[in-house]
């Protein structure tokens, strides 16, 4: 009983410290884009300390663009098979670039430092992008890590084709069986319609 | 030999009534450490606990030990469990965490911070086919909560503070 009242007691001053926090998350922007949107572009920092835009890839035929972060164990578990399509995709013309979304302050393992160890660490053969301001996931939409967004370069911009999870199995690559991301951009890439436009996933809120 | 028939009928009669309790909820499997148990589920087994009309208002909460706004928002979730009476209102936390992390993660925080909501895991990777039956307005981030009462259901995904969930809670109540 005794517990139970000093732990009414601390929630009360969480309750009351937390008040003016949550107000502000409350505000994330809603929406973001469906299918057939033109995506926005951006010019982020990369781990290397260059600045990477879409523009900048000429030969592209479109992107794997994936919010992702170092903290969030679902992100984690997908890296190799980020990794992947990066290797398998990425001549064929649809490289994959990572943002990370998260605001350090409210996740120090996702701080721009972190980042480069963690890519050293996985060997990512790909830009890993700091959204520094967190400006441009509310854009895209993105809610959670991993968060993928396929888009195809076209004369009236990069248009989104899918959205959502890389595929159906966050616990065990060889037990998914519905390759979502594979086959939107082996359909794009054949010219065709993707099969399987959006799909949901668990993942780790976006903290600004 | 009656008496032996008896005992018969009154096993069976037990072991049916029991059997009838759970019968919405099979655990497929359950992990003990402790002093503490988190059954488990896959969506299937789980799905049934969304739908229960018995008069009595549930507040489900998904969370992980690795989502800190869930975490943050757990002892909001206890105390409505601590202050409501168990026959009007049952909180059930939902926990998302990976199977592999049970017995490192979830299992020594459910102990260290004196758990009293009913914990469960819910693992079922095909998240993409079930998420949508959660709710159909579920992106798949959390914190998110679902506060049901028979047909009247509510789901929110984002963090509460104490006072926004309590609202929430009696506007089903």
């Amino acid at each position: 009983m005794k517990t139970l009242k000093i732990l009414v007691g601390v929630a009360f001053v969480i309750a009351i410290s937390a008040f003016a926090i949550d107000k502000v998350s409350d505000s994330k922007a809603k929406g973001g884009y469906v299918i057939g949107d033109i995506a926005t572009d951006f010019e982020l920092k990369n781990i290397d300390n260059t600045l990477v835009s879409l523009k900048n890839y000429e030969n592209a035929k479109g992107f794997i663009v994936i919010f992702t972060c170092n903290h969030c164990p679902y992100s984690v578990a997908y890296e190799d098979r980020i990794v992947a399509l990066d290797k398998m995709y990425k001549d064929k013309g649809y490289p994959v670039i990572a943002i990370n979304p998260n605001n350090p302050k409210a996740y120090p393992d996702d701080s721009f430092d972190n980042m480069k160890i963690r890519a050293k660490e996985k060997g990512f053969t790909f830009p890993y992008l700091f959204d520094d301001g967190q400006n441009i996931y509310p854009q895209y939409g993105a809610t959670k890590t991993p968060h993928v967004y396929i888009l195809e370069k076209t004369t009236k911009g990069n248009i989104v084709r899918y959205i959502g999870a890389i595929d159906n199995n966050y616990k065990d690559p060889t037990a998914a069986n519905e390759k979502y991301v594979e086959n939107a951009v082996n359909a794009l890439l054949k010219g065709e319609k993707v099969p399987v436009e959006i799909t949901k996933a668990i993942g780790c809120s976006i903290k600004a | 030999m009656s008496r032996l028939i008896l005992y018969a009928i009154l096993i069976i009669f037990f072991t049916n009534c029991k059997g009838e309790q759970n019968i919405a909820l099979d655990a497929t499997d359950v992990y003990k450490s402790k002093g503490v148990e988190i059954p488990t589920y896959d969506f299937e087994s789980f799905e049934p606990l969304l739908k229960i009309d018995d008069g009595k208002t549930r507040v489900i909460n998904f969370w992980a030990t690795w989502c800190k706004p869930c975490v943050a928002e757990l002892p909001y979730f206890e105390l409505i469990n601590s202050r409501y009476p168990d026959n009007e209102v049952e909180v059930i936390l939902v926990s998302l965490d990976l199977p592999k992390q049970v017995e490192s993660k979830l299992i020594p925080f459910v102990k260290k911070q004196k758990i009293e909501s009913r914990v469960l895991l819910l693992d079922d990777p095909d998240a993409n086919s079930w998420i949508p039956k959660v709710n159909k307005n579920w992106s798949g981030s959390i914190p998110a909560t679902i506060i049901y009462k028979g047909n009247n259901v509510n789901f929110y995904e984002r963090s509460f503070t104490y006072s926004d969930l309590e609202k929430e809670l009696k506007k089903m109540l």
